[in-house]
């Protein structure tokens, strides 16, 4: 079990997300970030869709109380054990009673904790993953235990380490394909699109990321229509909105764009004021 | 029950990387809507394993997919030819809900507004409201949100340009030409005109919620009174919504 010390900003539990109820209109959740999650899970010999701790920017004080092998990834967050730094995408052993802590965000704003055999929070609707009005949480508080499996009597010395100095979330340049509505737009309106630097807006969180400029004024409406993460909508007003993992279900503002689920991992690392812009991909 | 041969051209959209956007004629019509139930509902199409999730609403349906087994263009050519075969259909028989719904305006805060701008009593207002039966064209926007077809023009109105940071759960309203209930607590725009005091979608059933598309809901007044009565009976599970089959 882990015991929360203190809380930081935004620590939920996260899985792949609910698959399979967008029909009662469910949003999916999940990590923002797949890929970094995917990794700290994998470095642990973690099945995929094991639970992990995503952590947003100021890092939670986490105390062990029991011995555990760990691995981060995603964001560098400063993260120490006890008093000794670690870093990310490497296998740490813990002790009982050993705290794991996080400090000032270097690169990057989410940050993903896994633990061998993953976190065993409540599952709701076959996830584990935090969201309002499903599961009884929608965040970690102070106090709070979450229990995890450890079969550490069976470790062996395998200390996985990956030697990247790059992270994949290091570039400002997004992946998209053609969404729905985007033929309903001029050729130099699709050019504005395509060629324009973005900023993404303090509004923006684990539902969607706003974009500051204005594209795009119209009164193209559509009829109410499915959405998914990675979705880009123009509003009325011109503005975008990118829906991330705890996004709706269905939309009713033109989507002109859609993210990969890698172009979603690297935004979800992205921080207000950060710059953006989107890169065409041949639609598959 | 066998569906026709595919009444609809249907446009087939690629949607990101795991994804088939289908949209029907965009239009809001219950044809369609029992077009893309009897779709849905196909038995052939429930067999296919690489299908992880689908959802629908007013004319699009989309279907997301494992990319892992199957691309695109073959999942297309699946559809396209499940859609023009005669397929059993699994009987889906389609309900009429009966919701209990309080229009005093302890509840209704926008009932007077609505009532001086559309010139009538709000006792019109309400008998209005509870006089049709709304068609459900769909789930989404929030867990168990209900998209309503069939407001009547006279009780159309704007949504708020400021929408109110919090709407309670069970909340009534008119947006626009549509009328719904929120599901949860959360922002939202809408005149608010009463309030019912069951779930519509309850996360610690099985199943959360049993009104699906192609069912249609009506309302029907209570005092405050027998509101808090429901709301303590549902509480305690001892109530159960009033449900009638619709002959087709």
């Amino acid at each position: 079990m882990i015991k929360v010390l203190k809380t930081g900003m935004l620590t939920t539990v996260q899985d792949i997300g609910r698959v399979g109820y967008r029909n009662i209109g469910v949003p999916l959740s999940g990590s923002m970030d797949s890929i970094s999650a995917g990794i700290a899970n994998g470095l642990l010999n973690n099945h995929k869709n094991d639970a992990v701790l995503e952590i947003t920017m100021l890092g939670p004080k986490l105390a062990f109380l029991k011995a555990a092998k760990i691995a981060i990834s995603g964001a560098e967050l400063s993260a120490k054990i006890n008093n000794t730094s670690i870093i990310n995408n490497k296998v740490y052993f813990l002790k009982k009673g050993d705290v794991l802590s996080f400090g000032a965000a270097i690169k990057g704003i989410r940050c993903y904790l896994a633990v061998e055999g993953g976190f065993q929070t409540e599952k709701i609707l076959k996830s584990r993953s935090f969201y309002a009005g499903i599961t009884s949480q929608e965040k970690l508080n102070e106090n709070d235990t979450i229990p995890f499996n450890s079969q550490l009597e069976n470790t062996n010395n395998f200390k996985g380490l990956l030697k990247n100095k790059v992270h994949f979330f290091e570039t400002n340049e997004l992946e998209v394909y053609k969404g729905p509505e985007y033929d309903l737009f001029t050729p130099n309106e699709k050019k504005l699109l395509i060629s324009n630097k973005f900023t993404v807006s303090k509004d923006s969180n684990r539902m969607g990321y706003r974009l500051e400029e204005t594209v795009i004024e119209h009164t193209k409406s559509i009829i109410t229509s499915p959405v998914i993460p990675g979705t880009v909508q123009l509003t009325p007003e011109g503005k975008l909105i990118i829906l991330m993992k705890d996004a709706q279900t269905t939309g009713g503002y033109p989507r002109v764009l859609q993210l990969s689920e890698k172009s979603i991992a690297i935004l979800a690392q992205k921080n207000a004021k950060d710059k953006i812009s989107f890169k065409k991909m041949v639609s598959i | 029950m066998n569906s026709n041969l595919g009444k609809y051209k249907l446009v087939f959209k690629p949607f990101g990387e795991s994804g088939v956007l289908i949209e029907w004629p965009k239009k809001i019509d219950k044809n369609i809507l029992t077009d893309i139930r009897e779709f849905v509902h196909k038995n052939e199409l429930k067999k296919i394993k690489y299908i992880i999730d689908i959802n629908f609403v007013y004319s699009s349906l989309l279907i997301i997919y494992d990319n892992n087994l199957t691309t695109y263009k073959k999942i297309k050519n699946v559809l396209l030819k499940l859609y023009d075969k005669t397929d059993f259909v699994e009987n889906k028989q389609r309900l009429l809900w009966n919701i209990p719904v309080c229009y005093n305006t302890k509840f209704g805060i926008d009932l007077q507004l609505l009532a001086s701008e559309k010139k009538c009593t709000i006792n019109d207002i309400i008998d209005l409201h509870s006089s049709i039966n709304y068609t459900v064209y769909g789930i989404g926007f929030l867990p168990g949100f209900l998209y309503l077809g069939g407001l009547p023009e006279k009780l159309q109105y704007p949504r708020k340009s400021i929408p109110r940071l919090n709407v309670s759960k069970g909340a009534v309203a008119i947006g626009g030409d549509q009328t719904g209930v929120y599901p949860q607590n959360s922002p939202g725009g809408w005149n608010i005109i009463g309030k019912t005091p069951i779930s519509i979608f309850d996360i610690d059933k099985v199943n959360p919620i049993e009104i699906q598309p192609g069912d249609e809901i009506k309302f029907y007044s209570i005092s405050l009174m027998e509101f808090a009565e429901i709301e303590a009976s549902f509480k305690n599970g001892f109530y159960n919504l009033k449900k009638v089959v619709l002959n087709d």
